[in-house]
């Protein structure tokens, strides 16, 4: 066999061919290269883009032995490719134009995703700029058309596509003029002046994900490291009659072979019921075809493969439960012993049938939406290090367990792998790392459980990689419903009585069922002040894969159902369909359909105000069909929706954050944490916040999260909430070490507390400045850590049912879409979006810029694109090529306007955002097609072909 | 489970056919590889041992006029097909088909010969090249021979080539150059488009390319592909007839449609187009192409 002979960045090496190996498996593991991400190994998400002599090609399908006699460049290399000479040093946001490592000027493309805030998780960051270097190169001047043309098959999954294409813009100017890279102009500061908060800033992490030098899960290696993989049943239903592993055991290279007969101690996981098997036992019951087996640890991935592959499995199949309304039929097969019914959620206010009978008006429609997966780019990993006692903290001489991985609820992996081990909890140890995504599909836990099984028994560190068709397979999903809504109104447009029906689809095991269920049901009389209000929701097992939490939370559904139906009441009533929602909008003083009367911080009507006048300066009378000029076939129109969505857990659940913030012996501060950053500038937040509250610049403070040794329980990552509690607990922790400073310092210079001053970065105290490298110095010598832990207790909720305070905080949303139909194949392209929301304050308007172009992406995803489809339960969709999720070419032009009305106990007046900004999106284009051609759209994803049918049936009559 | 055991790169032809045919095991040609190692990676196709990479080889990497054709090598890139010149100024439907093609990556290694030898009724760089009249040269064991492009195919995904021991060597592309005279004028023009839908796999509802010679307000030649239409890329030759030696106008393109109507075989296609969405699109996509490359011919 001949050598590969190649040129990496600069370098020529001569390599070993090796059977089978792809170009990315050369750079990352043999070269260590990690910058080169693996999304999908379809060659459909674009993150492994290198250089191959000059052309972006995806190195996952490209033979490394094809290579041979090329030059290939990676992310790792770009920064040596940057013109000369370089524009003096401009001032910079947060001026960090240099590479993680010091010292090395960043090329103008990595400059300007770091300014525009093109990175969010980062993981599709790499893809993205060698792609558009590519472009750049060819053609030194693009215009947006050329740089969506370019970049149409990498996708991101944040979604900030118009940031990565104003980034490109930017950097093709400074490549073309030698100038400084632009920064963005478009993004306002909060109307609330504070110094630090309130104002952009850029990510501590961006420019490590720019120059590839990021780690996230996968790009960790450790000495002895096997590797691991999972048998999945494959099968939707039926007991596991025999199963039979020795030929696995036997092949050479296998370590371990486990099944559930190897658990040592609880069988079963879970976020709120433990109902999920760790692995599914002979005699036991197979619930989804995601199910496993037996687990697999080997000295490759190659070989634990081919030991899966002889694990023999039979089955007694059962008739499988296909959807939630199947499942609450009488005599079908009762999946769970409780039964098939997870949690019937009921919302009663009112009287109905008063309601009803004070109705001039009467509408009732059932709508469906399908399973969708959050398709993060990153697929689920999970390192399990075993440590032996003598390394590490000694517990009675007990062995420990690093695990490494990426999870919205690091303290949650710690609380069930040691469940299932048996263990203390402090004998696991979780070290989050960057994800690439989460957005509520890496919450449950995964690889971690079964990872640490096999790194105990072999005592070796052991990782548990998914490819993205286990990706797809395994993890939880939106939920599948079916939502009937009943509404009643009087003539002049106030609606009196909301009746909702909902059927969820939480598959084979509980996940965040109930919650998210509970979540759409409430929300699902949409953010109305309604007199009479009946919800009844009916969350079912079936053997379809588990859904569980995905950005919205319930609410993208039910928003989709009553936005839907607010707009067939408008046409009912001949009322403006923006009219409507403003006459019946939520406001100060409104008792929700929970019964919570809501006090302050509901900018509802702003949103709607703002969105509609400035969806008017496009079109005075946005809801009529315009027929093209050049082409009559393609007609445009708006549509309008509003949403709300809570921030935080509520329902009665204790919401709380801790964080630590200490000051450092050369006057930095840590604040720390174990919340999770995700993409979505939770780091970034908590910087600022500390930053803000000691009056230092934000470089002087670092973030550690994610580390259950070393950082304080921030709690989940889900419900919008972090900004809001961990947020507060860095605040509040920073306040406190500022007390405690000023006391010592009062002390120490004979003054009260009060009159001790913390200004940009100084201390003042009776005459003296201490910078706080001083304030250390003098704090220690007192004796007195400078130190603090606070924990943060939101206020307290109730729950549902009981009338009281459900949630501590609403976020509001409104969106407007501008959409252009094509009556002769029902195609659908939506033009513009405006998109405001109600954020109580924005804590840093850059990465809010983020959330709110990657929410619009992602409900415009779940409009028209995705569909995860299941057949009798089946997975259809097991690959991202099968799985669409909007690129840069779907993209439409969206004008971000955000409202601040505060909430007195959030940061600075701060709620969530996460999540609103994602919710009306899909009613808005429904409702805009439905006024373009007048076909109403009541099962998602958008089906073109039943537009174009109803258009030609309409014709033929 | 390695993709492959042993990796061949030839730098001929011959070479290559002798790797394919010597081989140790189940052996397959690749050429950009961006669909293979993907059906070979997730079990679509049986494990093979040997792949013989054609992209070393000069005769299968050559883009050029050869006498009255434009030869395109079954190794091209999609991306250098589209960027051409010579490809621009002859065949601007296959410049647009390979445009559409997967996206910009894959295209800089997906290949033409890849495209064609998948075999699918719909695949876009397939119907251009049927409505150009390509003629494609196979290359075997004992023989080089040239077939018309139509006879390569079998059925939906049934190449009529043994992927074992045959290989693609490239395309001939007829070079039809444009005649003006005093007397007459006859202007060519070819154009390319399709119709998709943002959910599932990436694969056309419906795409069309037509090639046709223009005299004055006639049209003295035409060939309309559609895809899909049958179980192989599909030539409306019933459509074709219809408007030969006819003016353009809109009765005799209402003829032609009800002629392609009741020649291709519309099927349904699970998740993607019902065989009834197909029929009662397919005449403003045809309109459309044919208008655009009317226009183009002027």
């Amino acid at each position: 066999m001949s050598n590969i002979n190649l040129n990496v960045n600069g370098k020529q090496y001569s390599l070993e061919s090796i059977p089978g190996e792809t170009l990315s498996t050369l750079l990352r593991e043999r070269l260590r290269l990690t910058g080169t991400k693996i999304g999908c190994e379809e060659a459909e998400c674009g993150a492994c883009t290198v250089l191959v002599d000059g052309e972006p090609m995806m190195s996952c399908v490209y033979p490394a032995e094809r290579a041979d006699g090329k030059t290939i460049v990676t992310i790792e290399g770009l920064a040596a490719l940057t013109p000369l000479p370089l524009p003096p040093n401009a001032p910079h946001l947060g001026g960090v134009a240099q590479s993680a490592e010091g010292g090395m000027k960043l090329h103008p493309l990595q400059e300007a995703f770091v300014e525009h805030g093109a990175v969010q998780c980062g993981f599709c960051i790499p893809g993205q700029i060698m792609t558009a270097y590519a472009l750049l190169k060819r053609n030194p001047n693009p215009n947006s058309d050329d740089i969506r043309f370019a970049l149409k098959d990498t996708l991101c999954r944040c979604a900030g596509y118009p940031s990565i294409e104003n980034a490109i813009l930017a950097a093709a100017q400074a490549l073309r003029t030698g100038e400084p890279v632009q920064k963005p102009t478009h993004i306002p500061d909060s109307v609330h002046e504070h110094k630090t908060v309130g104002h952009s800033h850029l990510r501590p992490e961006a420019v490590e994900k720019v120059t590839g030098e990021a780690i996230y899960t996968d790009d960790l290696k450790f000495d002895g490291m096997l590797y691991a993989k999972v048998k999945r049943a494959m099968i939707p239903h039926g007991f596991l009659k025999k199963l039979n592993i020795s030929k696995a055991k036997s092949l050479p290279g296998v370590a371990a072979v486990l099944t559930a007969e190897d658990v040592p101690a609880e069988k079963n996981h879970g976020l709120v019921i433990f109902d999920w098997p760790v692995m599914v036992g002979v005699g036991e019951r197979v619930r989804y075809a995601g199910d496993a087996l037996a687990i697999v640890a080997a000295e490759s991935q190659e070989i634990a493969e081919a030991a899966i592959g002889l694990i023999e499995a039979e089955f007694d199949p059962q008739p499988v439960i296909t959807n939630p309304v199947m499942a609450r039929e009488d005599g079908v097969p009762q999946i769970h012993e409780k039964g098939n019914l997870l949690k019937h959620i009921k919302v009663r206010k009112g009287d109905m049938e008063k309601g009803f009978a004070e109705s001039d008006v009467v509408l009732e429609h059932t709508f469906h939406t399908p399973a969708t997966d959050h398709a993060f780019i990153e697929p689920e990993c999970s390192i399990a290090v075993p440590v032996k006692p003598n390394r590490s903290g000694d517990l009675l001489g007990l062995s420990r367990m690093e695990i490494y991985v990426g999870s919205q609820i690091p303290y949650q992996d710690r609380t069930q792998v040691a469940r299932v081990m048996g263990w203390d909890e402090s004998r696991i140890r979780v070290v989050g790392q960057l994800m690439g995504g989460g957005f509520g599909g890496k919450e449950d836990v995964m690889g971690q459980i079964h990872a640490a099984m096999l790194a105990n028994v072999t005592q070796r560190p052991v990782k548990l990689l998914f490819d993205r068709r286990e990706s797809l397979l395994v993890h939880p999903k939106r939920h599948a419903t079916q939502i009937r809504v009943k509404v009643g109104a009087k003539k002049d447009g106030r609606i009196v009585a909301m009746e909702t029906e909902l059927y969820g689809d939480t598959g084979a095991y509980a996940s965040l069922g109930e919650k998210v269920m509970t979540r759409a049901t409430t929300h699902s009389a949409g953010p109305y002040d309604i007199e009479h209000v009946r919800a009844d929701c009916y969350a079912m097992y079936t053997n379809n894969p588990p859904a569980g939490a995905f950005r919205g939370f319930g609410v993208t559904q039910s928003a989709f159902a009553v936005e839907s139906m607010m707009d067939m009441l408008a046409e009912k009533l001949g009322i403006e369909r923006v009219e409507l929602r403003r006459m019946n909008a939520l406001h100060v003083g409104s008792v929700t359909n929970t019964g919570q009367v809501l006090n302050e911080s509901v900018g509802l009507s702003e949103c709607i105000d703002r969105v509609d006048a400035e969806m008017r300066t496009h079109n005075p009378r946005p809801f009529d069909p315009v027929a093209g000029e050049a082409d009559p076939n393609l007609v445009r129109a708006w549509g309008f929706a509003a949403a709300y969505k809570n921030t935080g857990l509520g329902g009665g659940a204790p919401d709380k954050s801790g964080a630590d913030v200490e000051l450092y012996a050369d006057g930095t501060f840590q604040v720390r944490s174990s919340a999770s950053e995700l993409g979505q500038g939770l780091v970034t937040v908590m910087r600022l916040i500390v930053a803000e509250e000691m009056s230092v610049l934000p470089e002087q403070v670092r973030v550690l999260v994610m580390d259950t040794d070393l950082t304080p329980n921030g709690g989940p990552t889900t419900a919008s909430r972090q900004t809001f509690v961990t947020g507060n607990a860095s605040r509040y922790a920073a306040k406190t070490l500022r007390d405690e400073i000023a006391a010592s310092l009062a002390e120490k210079f004979d003054v009260r507390p009060e009159q001790i001053r913390f200004e940009n970065g100084i201390v003042h105290a009776n005459g003296y400045s201490l910078s706080y490298a001083d304030v250390y110095r003098e704090m220690m010598s007192l004796g007195q850590q400078p130190r603090v832990r606070y924990e943060y207790e939101a206020p307290k909720t109730q729950p549902l049912g009981s009338g009281g305070d459900m949630h501590f905080a609403f976020s509001f949303g409104v969106q407007a879409a501008e959409v252009e139909v094509n009556k002769l194949t029902g195609e659908v392209r939506v033009l513009k979006v405006i998109s405001a929301n109600d954020v109580g304050m924005a804590v840093n308007p850059l990465g809010l810029q983020g959330q709110v172009e990657g929410g619009v992406m992602m409900g415009l995803g779940n409009c028209l694109t995705e569909e995860f489809i299941v057949e009798n339960g089946n997975v259809v969709t097991d690959q991202l090529a099968r799985y669409r999720v909007p690129g840069i070419m779907l993209t439409p032009e969206i004008t971000s306007i955000i409202v601040e009305h505060p909430v007195e106990a959030g940061p600075y007046g701060a709620k969530g955002v996460g999540e609103i900004s994602s919710i009306p999106t899909t009613p808005a284009i429904t409702n805009a097609i439905y006024n373009a051609v007048g076909v109403r759209v009541d099962k998602l994803p958008v089906d073109q072909e039943m537009i174009a049918r109803k258009l030609w049936e309409r014709e033929e009559q | 489970m390695n993709l492959w055991q042993d990796y061949k790169r030839p730098t001929s032809v011959s070479e290559a056919v002798r790797d394919l045919t010597s081989a140790a095991g189940p052996a397959l040609p690749i050429a950009g590889g961006t669909d293979l190692l993907l059906d070979l990676r997730q079990g679509r196709h049986a494990p093979v041992h040997t792949l013989v990479d054609l992209t070393f080889i000069p005769e299968m990497s050559v883009l050029e006029l050869r006498g009255d054709s434009l030869y395109i090598g079954a190794a091209v890139p999609v991306s250098r097909v589209a960027r051409d010149p010579l490809v621009g100024a002859h065949a601007q439907a296959l410049v647009e088909a390979c445009n559409l093609i997967a996206g910009p990556q894959v295209r800089n290694t997906a290949t033409l010969g890849g495209n064609v030898a998948h075999a699918l009724p719909a695949a876009d760089g397939t119907i251009a090249l049927t409505a150009l009249d390509a003629v494609a040269e196979i290359a075997s064991a004992s023989v080089v021979r040239k077939i018309p492009f139509t006879s390569l195919f079998l059925g939906p995904g049934k190449s009529a080539i043994d992927k074992t021991k045959e290989l693609i060597v490239g395309f001939y592309i007829p070079v039809k150059t444009s005649q003006v005279s005093e007397t007459c004028e006859v202007l060519m023009a070819s154009c390319f488009k399709r119709i998709m839908r943002p959910q599932g796999v990436a694969l056309p509802i419906l795409n069309c390319a037509v090639w046709l010679a223009r005299e004055n307000d006639a049209i003295k030649d035409i060939h309309i592909a559609i895809g899909p239409g049958g179980g192989t890329p599909f030539r409306a030759t019933e459509a074709e007839s219809a408007l030969r030696g006819q003016p353009f106008t809109e009765e005799t393109f209402s003829l032609a449609l009800d002629a392609l109507l009741a020649q291709a075989q519309f099927r349904t296609s699970a998740r993607r187009a019902s065989a009834d969405y197909r029929r009662h699109i397919v005449g403003g996509l045809f309109k459309d192409v044919l208008d655009t490359a009317w226009k183009r011919a002027e």
